[in-house]
């Protein structure tokens, strides 16, 4: 048998047995350990589970490639995807562990007293995580087709019954101790390759160093080297950015707030025993996912060099193993357009011979850098580890919403505890098999519905849990409209230009240079000023609501007698 | 002080560390790395153009070290008003 398909089968298998023996022994025993793991979860773990609960398969498989290809504008990913978590941490996490209840449209229900709005939070959440879990399923099917020459769908349905193990036995419990597990597969997956090619092109280990020091064998930086091949063929020098600035600061602050507003990652930090371990594992949180994001900038230069290098301009005859092999996949597509035998990659597409998807670029790594068959293997379990720990996340959220946030506080309150966990079982059940379908049958748009769901995210629990927070007047009625408001005219933009006339989807037609991934910034900006001028005109929240935000931004009440 | 007025002087504190950290974040990634960053890249870091620096790894490390500053701050302010959680 090929060692590379050996080596996949047995790391992946490994992995797939922890993750199993993991969900046996946590398996959840009440609502409590089924929705935040009984609250009893050390910061350090919560660390890693947010992490690997964050990273999907777009930021494991796709984010290198995507900067590779963007150069110094990738940096939106970088700083958007990181940045978030200082808002988080500053902003919502700790007040959000001392309100002590479930879930984020719990929050949104209880502070603005109102069944509307927990139920528009409900819609939004259910919604984001329906249409962020199909692309994660997809993820782990491409994986198992590419590196275990499966059909896409069979490797589907493997996910598929590998998350309903956990995630409906284990809840929120067996999912954080999985996630655990699954930050560990997919660092060492990702940081592997990463050293191994630091050491081959420039001698430095640490591929963060690595990518600004020189070329072995060459006077030149990589940096300067791949400026100077980029301009040679054309491309934009890739330290210098080609977006418009304000585009760059619009879809930074769009998916920085939309991170800090996604319910799969604020719901983690209702996980931990107190408010101070909240700011603790949000501080764990960041250092882990800035391990992989800070490396990704690295991979992205290296495999550009490496590109330019060893297949721009050589004889077809002559490209190395893994081209044909990559080949044979469509991610790489070569066209002899002046039918001289030779790879020409340049920008200018009329002459440009040479398509490659972006995934390549981490996929392909081991094998253009020549790695042993072992990191193959581990890079595979790595993204199936990436695109089930989120999805696992997602699915949950899917699951409270349904049986805690509509069946218990809404529709029938009385049912036992035991009645509602059977209820989000089921529905984390019937969620796994609804997102394995749009997994098998992805709509021919996830992309597009990916910077939808950070748009709307970011235009509708972001500023109505920060207002609640720090502005003890907002009342319902103010956050209501505010909400509407925000996801209206996101949900209106966004589907404008990417779903109704995708040809007037460009710069000249997008108000003030916003595209539409940046536009959830708007969408947020319009939520805070009607939430605060509809306040304004409107009556004051109860007091009981008063008081439950002075609660919530204290870590303890004091006693009677320390208060003395 | 009673309760209230301890709970009213903690948060004014927490909202002034919050605002300066805030401002610290704001520079770091849409200061350095995209409204200055063309000026930056002037100077160079370990080899790196330093705009292109602060973009791609820079605003990453400084955005920890705000988490973590913030971290320290209220740990000390909640045991300084008595806020801290008893184990």
């Amino acid at each position: 048998m090929d060692p590379i398909l050996l080596w996949t089968i047995i790391i992946v298998g490994a992995s797939f047995a922890l993750y199993i023996g993991i969900a046996i022994w946590s398996r959840a025993g009440s609502t409590s350990e089924f929705y935040v793991a009984g609250g009893s979860v050390p910061p350090l773990a919560n660390g890693m589970a947010t992490a690997a609960d964050w990273m999907s398969a777009a930021s494991f498989i796709s984010m290198a490639g995507l900067i590779a290809f963007m150069g110094r504008d990738g940096s939106v990913y970088l700083m958007g995807w990181t940045g978030g978590y200082v808002l988080l941490a500053l902003l919502l996490a700790p007040y959000l562990r001392k309100f002590g209840k479930f879930t984020v449209p719990d929050f949104v229900g209880d502070r603005y007293y109102s069944s509307t709005a927990r139920l528009v939070a409900v819609i939004c959440a259910v919604f984001i995580s329906f249409v962020y879990v199909a692309g994660q399923m997809r993820g782990v099917g491409i994986v198992f087709s590419r590196f275990l020459n499966v059909e896409v769908e069979l490797g589907v349905v493997i996910g598929m019954i590998i998350v309903f193990f956990y995630a409906v036995f284990g809840g929120m419990k067996g999912i954080t101790y999985t996630q655990v597990a699954q930050y560990c597969v997919l660092i060492f997956a990702y940081l592997v390759p990463a050293i191994f090619i630091s050491l081959l092109l420039t001698g430095n280990v640490i591929p963060q160093i690595g990518f600004g020091s020189t070329m072995l064998g060459s006077e030149q930086s990589i940096l300067e080297r791949l400026d100077g091949l980029s301009t040679e063929f054309g491309f934009d020098a890739y330290t210098s950015g080609a977006l418009a600035q304000i585009d760059v600061f619009f879809i930074t602050l769009a998916l920085m707030v939309g991170t800090a507003g996604l319910p799969h990652v604020i719901v983690r930090f209702f996980t931990v025993p107190k408010v101070r371990d909240a700011r603790k594992s949000a501080l764990y949180a960041l250092i882990f996912i800035v391990l992989l994001y800070a490396t990704a900038p690295a991979i992205a230069a290296f495999a550009r060099v490496n590109l330019f290098e060893t297949i721009n301009n050589v004889q077809y005859e002559e490209v190395p193993d893994w081209f044909k092999t990559w080949e044979n996949t469509g991610l790489i597509v070569f066209d002899d357009k002046n039918e001289d035998g030779i790879i020409q990659y340049r920008a200018d597409e009329t002459i440009n011979e040479l398509h490659i998807d972006r995934d390549i670029i981490v996929l392909a790594n081991p094998e253009i850098a020549d790695l042993p068959a072992w990191v193959i293997g581990l890079v595979a379990a790595g993204g199936v580890a990436a695109a089930l720990s989120t999805a696992a996340g997602l699915l949950l959220v899917i699951s409270t919403s349904v049986a805690h946030d509509l069946v218990k506080r809404e529709l029938a309150p009385e049912i036992s505890d035991k009645k509602e966990l059977m209820i989000a079982r089921i529905a984390a059940g019937f969620a796994v098999i609804i997102a394995g379908y749009f997994g098998i049958n992805p709509p021919g748009f996830v992309a597009q519905t990916v910077a939808f769901a950070f748009g709307l995210a970011a235009a509708s629990f972001f500023p109505a849990i920060m207002l609640g927070i720090f502005y003890k007047r907002m009342n319902k009625e103010g956050a209501i409209a505010g909400m509407v408001a925000g996801l209206v005219i996101t949900t209106a933009y966004i589907v404008y230009f990417t779903f109704i006339r995708t040809d007037l989807n460009n710069l000249e037609n997008w108000w003030f240079g916003i595209s539409p991934q940046g536009f959830g910034t708007v969408g947020m900006l319009v939520n805070f000023i009607v939430a605060i001028v509809v306040s304004k005109f409107t009556a004051p929240p109860p007091m009981e609501i008063q008081n439950l935000v002075e609660n919530i931004r204290i870590p303890r009440e004091l006693t009677d007698d320390e208060s003395k | 002080m009673d309760h209230k007025e301890l709970a009213k002087a903690y948060w004014k504190k927490n909202l002034t560390y919050v605002g300066v950290l805030l401002f610290i974040w704001f520079m770091a990634s849409y200061g350095a790395g995209i409204l200055f960053v063309d000026y930056l890249d002037n100077f160079t870091l370990g080899g790196f153009p330093l705009g292109f620096w602060f973009a791609q790894q820079g605003s990453m490390y400084i955005f920890i070290i705000v988490i973590a500053a913030y971290m320290v701050l209220m740990n000390k302010l909640d045991k300084e008003y008595g806020f801290d959680e008893q184990d």
